[in-house]
């Protein structure tokens, strides 16, 4: 399946490669690299590449791309799901999904894609088994390494490989047990120039944080399920369990990880937090044109709005801007063409509101379409579907487990248009 | 070398050194006696191999230390070997030995690297020596190391195709492999190997459907593909016309089995075939996978198998993805074009799903609005040209000019709105942006060559626009339409022609090739005007500096001029240059993708990738399906032998697994059970540990029969199999047909040895009480099976009363998932968890759910802590047969010290009445603060509710508490069949019958919900029904084994005749209580 990865950075150096089968040069990646010439942002390369013997299939994250080689028929999903488990591998690792950690770790990197593939199939890609077989560095353990001559490598088989369970390490022992579950909320919402709802759905997430010792068996219950439209389960999740009875039954992994996503039922409406008003516009005659934004609160349920922020991509014409905010802070990144707006909290007595004039290069034709705003926000204590987690039981363990439920809505893709 | 050593802590990994580092040094580094030297050359090598850069001059010093005892080290230079073996055969064949010594290691992570490594190594001196690794392994008892046996299989093979037969030899084996862990390797393999041996898959196809959700995400990519591959060759095409669609698919999931039997009855033309059927039904919850190949290869498993009108079950999940990264939209999107071209219906409702983002990439915002385009009819074309209005104002200029195509191809569908989309572009022509311009002009004279109707306005405005248009592109289409229509505007065209008469040199060659194809129609249509300006240009063109102009130049002068040389041509100038042209036809790009398998990478490219499986057209007739069933194969001889063996034989009967693990799911389902019974479940796993210590081996093994028994035993099917298969082995009856496939299971496992038995147990013990043996596998005849059942009851009775502990005996009951802890002593850890790898059901090995699926498990203080003086205990009933005597009530005590102390020799004291017959529970010597143990006491309650009262001691006091049995937990579950039951029932009449009319919660109407409050309230077993309004329980009082029957009666809206019969006439108005108490509360 997977033949050979190369991890190129966006400047076009091939600084890792890794061969499962059969060596292959790494001359294949010229064919990527003149797509990627060609294509002005590294977003804009197409996914899967076709070359006289290979086919490329690409993921760009992190300023990263990471190319994999496929030589027979495979389903590019595959890959690229994969691909993407490798970054999210380095990044639980690491901390971070970047050039320079991937070189400073690159023994621990090639450990963790020797045992993520065999012969291009994947092998172990619960990063529960992978901690168990290869410990992810840490300063006190370098230095411990160093002076014992311990590895980092485990010799055992972990014990997730063989079991039906393989996301859970065995025995798993703390002395403070705790689970804790975040709903977050993303509104995905495209509004119009007059501030209507072009679009807009509820994506939701369930991540968890779960402390527990032993083979804890637990279970979710929600006040209104019904809410829930479209569902997506980590795989500890019984699924029967769900469609029987509308509950999450499952046996957590130790650690941080994904419990569900889902999605709202598009037949509720969705509560738009805040209302935009504004008022972008370039000059026919003279170089200039004005801009003027509102933000103020609308269906906010009584919670404040925090982390509020504007982004706008300015038409490349634009050249400076000359602003002034009433709350927050702006920045305009004459590079990239990019204002952001940073106002944090909401005031609803006082909306914020930035307005001044934009200056355009002399001789430019008027940039005809207006650029969109995206906005972010966050509203803590709230999810704004209404979804709520009933309870949540333990089965299995004895002990009595710490357990918290936390709400938080944010701003997903928030587009206005204008 | 000193400063080296100094920081190679922090620099270990970096870069920086490896260039100073010469190779020498590596050498020296490799070479010296210290263990952290040599790792730190190893690592400074494997960032050389990363890099990329050369580093196999270091191979002898290298593979030196192949066999080091360091596991790190070990593992880099396995790295290392596999990476430059190719290129130094004969020094790498030093390393083979340690391979094939490593092959037989105890630790089957040592044995699976080895066989990893030494399959990787591409050598072709070795093959024989690996074609005999891949066979021992693929005969391993750990799955892990099987699992990389069938990789070893694929890498063999891409070293030697001659030696596929041999390997598919191994393949075929292994496919019958039950670990969930092989199924998805092993297919793979297969894919790899012999993917057109179908034939292979036959007998395998149900176990792999069954298996499919506890796989790997992986490998369940794998197996799908293949089996929708699979299933076109085997199954005929439920698309034809009149096709019966049975209304109870969307019921399959919560009573998967009345469909199945409904199924062949009914006479309607198309009948899917149960296996298409429990192919389709077993990958939709896969749909709800967070990996997003698995939710994709579902999607095209349903789009190329399932019946037109449930295709759109993927909708949801498919539109999810597109929350995913950007390439997996891409990928996703692909698909979607392609399915919205034949399936509209499919998306629309979530046609607002593909509305596009200033901040999408661009190929994405093209894929989103081919979907637009063809998800667009007449109720929401308005909506979408809302949007596209938005999208032409695009920065992004290559969106804007697809969205101009777009509307070109909404306006030639929708014929509707073509006017509008016209007007709408022909306002596009006076857009600033030459681009948008272009585009609009090209895509206008596409659809005015598709519409036949009066266009002259718009022809004129055109013409009009033509100064200000400078794309070329553009300029050209608007002359050819000039030229075309020119009858339509003919004091415009002439006019046009003198323009480009006028400014012919300066044009771009595409123009003026236009320009001359204008000046010949209009001299044909218009010579008075005309003839001296088309003489003009056709001179112009004749000394051209582009010979395609010159050439179309002349070409032209001879056709339309006549002259003596051109002869009868002339004749058809008119007929050759002005005739109706054909309509371009405006279609999707992604038209013709569906000839390719949805999801595939030649899908992607629209290029048949290599290795491309073409997906196989249905067949006209379906070719056999008894193919797929499996025979059983007689575990005779496996009781014996020792635990070594217990593999092969399993994978053999891999047909078992298929029922139980089906039952196991759907029971989990309709009882709702899984809180108690893992509640229980580690708490009953901890209590057989305990017992360990004191019971005998013997004993211990009674254990595993006697606790599996109960748990099985109170669900009518489940033990309906043990029966079947008690009978079995009693009598030695060879049944060829796979119906009694649940119980054959288990007793196969079971006689390997009662630790293999926890899965298979598992899978049973929490299967469903409505879910019978006749599976959509199920053969038999309903009467053969009754056949049996019948014999079966008495002997059932006979063995129990058998005192005796006998390997026999154990077969006969249902195993227990405790056998394995008693027994694990016995067994290397390894071992053990080899066989826990076996394991089938969702549940994990320490958390075998032992208990019946029922209602939950209702606890009672036995006593307070505050009381105990810091000792606390509660009990609940385990509800199963109490393995010290038959007669006695199986309780669970759980003893928790709440003190800060420890409590010391916890034991039971005097008892009340005396003569109560009570099996204690071993003395606990201590139990330290904040730990709880949990002990099980078997007590003799004579069939009568009466309290059970004794001392629980511990060194200093001693505490009177009472254990007070509900009257259902003095029953022990009795199987039957329906007529047995009635002909019991007609013995019970009179005195021992009482009965009564109730009223039910609402919520407890239906069978399942009836099913489980019964069995809350009394320990009993459900008798399969034929009449859906009739509801039958059958038990046996513990002590004298009295019969206890319950029958219930659905009467309209909520009320219903209980009626229960038995001798023992207080219990049954005890039980009547009770029973009427759980159905009337919701």
């Amino acid at each position: 399946m997977i033949h050979s990865l190369f991890l190129i950075n966006h400047t076009g150096d091939i600084f890792l490669e890794k061969h499962w089968k059969s060596v292959i040069s790494r001359g294949v990646c010229d064919y990527f690299l003149e797509v990627k010439e060609k294509a002005v942002e590294p977003e804009n390369v197409p996914p899967v590449l076709q070359t006289p013997h290979h086919y490329l299939i690409s993921i760009y994250r992190d300023k990263l791309f990471f190319l994999s080689v496929i030589q027979t028929e495979v389903p590019p999903l595959f890959v690229i799901e994969f691909l993407h488990r490798v970054a999210d591998t380095f990044q639980d690792y690491f901390g971070e999904c970047s050039e320079s950690i991937i070189k400073d770790n690159v023994v621990t990197v090639y450990e963790l894609l020797e045992e993520m593939l065999d012969n291009g199939f994947p092998l172990a890609t619960e990063s529960n088994i992978l901690k168990e077989m290869i410990k992810p560095p840490t300063i006190l353990r370098s230095v411990v390494n160093t002076l014992t001559g311990s590895s980092n490598v485990g010799d055992k088989l972990p014990t997730g490989q063989l079991s039906n369970i393989p996301w859970r390490r065995a025995a798993v022992k703390y002395t403070n047990n705790e689970a804790y579950f975040d709903v977050i909320e993303e509104i995905d919402a495209i509004l119009d120039k007059s501030g209507m709802t072009v679009f807009a759905e509820i994506q939701g997430v369930i991540e968890a944080c779960t402390r527990l010792s032993g083979m804890p068996d637990l279970t979710l219950s929600f006040m209104n399920p019904r809410l829930l439209d479209d569902v997506s389960f980590h795989p500890c999740v019984r699924f029967k369990r769900w469609e029987s009875e509308r509950v999450l039954s499952f046996i957590p992994p130790d650690g941080n990880f994904t419990l569900m996503t889902y999605h709202v039922s598009s037949q509720n409406l969705v509560a738009i937090p805040v209302y935009v008003k504004q008022n972008i516009s370039f000059f026919e005659t003279g170089s200039c044109g004005r801009l003027d934004i509102t933000i103020g609160p609308k269906q906010t349920m009584g919670k404040m709005v925090e982390g509020l922020m504007v982004t706008v991509h300015m038409p490349k014409a634009v050249l400076s801007v000359n602003l002034t905010a009433s709350q927050g802070n702006y920045t305009y990144d004459l590079a990239t063409k990019v204002l952001v707006w940073d106002i944090g909290k909401l005031n609803p007595q006082k909306p914020p509101n930035l307005r001044g004039t934009l200056s355009v290069q002399s001789g430019a034709p008027r940039p005809e379409e207006n650029p969109a705003l995206d906005i972010k926000l966050k509203i803590q204590q709230l999810a704004i579907s209404g979804l709520k987690v009933n309870r949540l039981d333990m089965y299995g363990e004895k002990y009595k487990p710490f357990k918290g439920v936390k709400y938080m809505t944010k701003a997903g893709k928030f587009q206005v248009r204008t | 070398m000193r400063v080296m050593l100094v920081d190679h802590n922090k620099t270990s990994q970096c870069f920086f050194f490896l260039s100073v580092l010469r190779n020498e040094d590596l050498k020296e580094m490799l070479e010296s006696n210290k263990e952290s030297l040599k790792l730190e050359a190893m690592k400074r090598i494997v960032g050389l191999i990363a890099k990329g850069k050369n580093a196999s001059e270091l191979f002898p010093a290298v593979v030196k230390n192949v066999a080091n005892k360091n596991i790190e080290l070990k593992k880099l230079v396995y790295v290392y070997l596999v990476r430059y073996a190719e290129e130094q055969q004969d020094l790498a064949l030093l390393s083979i030995s340690t391979f094939q010594r490593a092959l037989k290691d105890p630790n089957q992570f040592i044995r699976a690297s080895a066989l990893r490594v030494l399959s990787s190594i591409r050598v072709p001196i070795i093959v024989p020596i690996m074609m005999v690794a891949i066979k021992e392994a693929a005969a391993d008892l750990s799955p892990y190391v099987r699992k990389t046996s069938a990789h070893a299989i694929q890498k063999l093979y891409s070293l030697d195709p001659d030696q596929k037969e041999q390997l598919i030899e191994v393949i075929e084996k292994l496919l019958k492999d039950k670990s969930t862990l092989v199924a998805g390797s092993v297919v793979m393999a297969f894919e790899d190997v012999c993917p057109d041996r179908i034939d292979l898959i036959h007998k395998n196809y149900r176990k792999l459907c069954n298996l499919l959700v506890d796989v790997e995400e992986w490998g369940q990519v794998v197996i799908i593909s293949m089996l929708t591959r699979y299933a076109r060759t085997q199954f005929v095409s439920p698309w034809k016309e009149g096709a019966m669609f049975d209304e109870n698919n969307d019921k399959a999931f919560y009573e998967s089995d009345s469909e199945e039997k409904k199924d062949p009855t009914e006479d309607k033309p198309y009948i899917m075939d149960p296996d298409h059927r429990l192919l389709l039904r077993n990958t939709k919850p896969l749909l709800q996978s967070r990996n997003t190949a698995v939710v994709m290869s579902v999607a095209q498993l349903y789009w190329h198998l399932a019946p037109k009108h449930e295709v759109s079950a993927v909708t949801k999940s498919l539109v999810r993805l597109l929350r995913s990264h950007r390439e997996v939209q891409y990928i996703v999107l692909q698909n979607i074009a392609t399915m919205s071209i034949q399936r509209k219906g499919m998306f629309e409702p979530s046609m607002k799903s593909f509305y596009v983002r200033s901040t999408d990439a661009t190929h994405i915002k093209t894929l989103k609005l081919e979907i637009l385009t063809n998800l667009a009819n007449e109720a929401n074309i308005s909506t979408i040209l809302r949007e596209f209005q938005t999208y032409v104002k695009s920065q992004d200029k290559a969106f804007a000019a697809a969205t101009i195509q777009a509307i070109g191809r909404c306006a030639t569908n929708i014929s509707e709105v073509a006017d509008t989309c016209l007007n709408g572009l022909v306002l596009l022509l006076s857009n600033r942006d030459e681009t948008v311009v272009a585009e609009s002009v090209v895509v206008i004279k596409k659809l005015l060559q598709t519409q036949p109707t009066q266009h002259s306005e718009i022809i004129k405005h055109m013409a009009k626009l033509f100064d200000n248009i400078t794309v070329p592109m553009a300029r050209a289409s608007i002359l050819w339409l000039m030229g075309e229509y020119c009858e339509k505007v003919p004091k415009i065209a002439p006019d046009v022609l003198r323009k480009m008469a006028k400014s012919f040199t300066v044009e771009e060659d595409i123009v003026k090739l236009q320009i001359v194809n204008l000046a010949a129609k209009l001299y044909l249509t218009n010579s008075k005007q005309t003839k001296l300006l088309t003489q003009y240009i056709l001179n112009l063109g004749k000394y051209d500096q582009n010979y395609d102009i010159r050439d179309r130049t002349r070409f032209i002068r001879q056709l339309i001029v006549p002259s003596e040389k051109s002869g009868a041509l002339n004749k058809y100038a008119r007929r050759i240059l002005l005739a109706p042209k054909p309509a371009p036809l405006l279609e999707s790009a992604f038209k013709d993708r569906d000839r390719y398998q949805l999801g595939t990478l030649s899908h992607s490219l629209n290029t048949k990738a290599s290795g491309y499986q073409e997906l196989p057209d249905w067949p006209a007739v379906a070719p056999d399906q008894s193919v797929r069933n499996v025979e059983i194969i007689e575990p005779v001889k496996e009781w014996a032998p020792s635990l070594g063996k217990a593999k092969k034989p399993k994978s053999g009967d891999k047909f078992y697994s298929d029922e139980e693990d089906e039952k196991e799911e759907e029971g989990s389902d309709s009882s709702g059970s899984e809180d108690s019974s893992s509640s229980s479940s580690s708490g009953s796993s901890e209590e057989s540990g305990s017992e360990s210590e004191e019971e005998s081996s013997g004993t211990s093994e009674k254990t595993s029969s006697d606790s599996g028994k109960s748990s099985t035993g109170s669900e009518g099917s489940s033990s309906d199999s043990v029966q079947n298969k008690k009978k079995k082995k009693t009598k030695k009856v060879v049944k060829k047909k796979s119906k009694p496939a649940a119980a054959d299971s288990d007793s196969d496992e079971n006689g390997n040895g009662p630790v293999a038995s926890s899965s298979s147990s598992s899978a049973e013990s929490s299967s469903g009480s409505e879910t019978d043996s006749e599976g959509d596998s199920d053969s038999d005849s309903p009467a053969a099976q009754k056949k049996k059942n019948n014999v079966k009851s008495k002997p059932k009775v006979e063995v129990k009363s058998k005192k005796e502990v006998s390997l026999l005996d154990l077969d006969d009951f249902s195993p227990a998932p405790q056998s394995n802890t008693p027994k694990s002593a016995v067994l290397s850890s390894s071992l053990l968890s080899d066989l826990e790898g076996l394991s089938l059901s969702n549940v994990s090995p320490t958390i075998q759910v032992t208990t019946p699926s029922f209602g939950p498990m209702k606890t009672h203080e036995l006593l307070h802590h505050m009381t105990g003086k810091g000792l606390s205990a509660k009990y609940h009933f385990p509800r199963q047969p109490c393995l010290y005597q038959p007669s006695m009530v199986g309780v669970q005590v759980i003893l928790t010290n709440s003190s800060d102390h420890t409590l010391e020799e916890i034991h039971v004291g005097e008892r009340n009445p005396a003569s109560l017959n009570i099996h204690c529970f071993n003395t606990i010597e201590r139990l330290e603060p904040e730990a709880s143990v949990t002990v099980s006491m078997g007590i003799d309650f004579s069939d009568s509710t009466q309290a059970a009262n004794f001392q629980l001691c511990t060194k200093e006091d001693g505490f009177s508490v009472s254990i007070q049995p509900a009257v259902g937990e003095l029953l022990m579950p009795s199987t039957m069949t329906e007529q047995d039951f009635s002909k019991e029932q007609g013995k019970l009449l009179g005195m021992n019958e009482i009965s009564e009319t109730i009223t039910m919660a609402t919520a407890n109407t239906s069978s399942q919900a009836i099913s489980k409050q019964v069995l809350s309230v009394a320990n009993l077993g459900v008798v399969s029904s034929s009449q859906s309004n009739f509801h039958r329980f059958a038990g046996r009082t513990v002590s004298s084994g009295d019969l206890v029957l319950v029958s219930l009666e659905v009467k309209e809206s909520c009320s219903a005749l209980l009626t229960i019969n038995t001798e023992k006439s207080v219990m049954a108005s005890m039980l009547l209580r009770d029973l009427k108490q759980a159905l009337a509360q919701a």
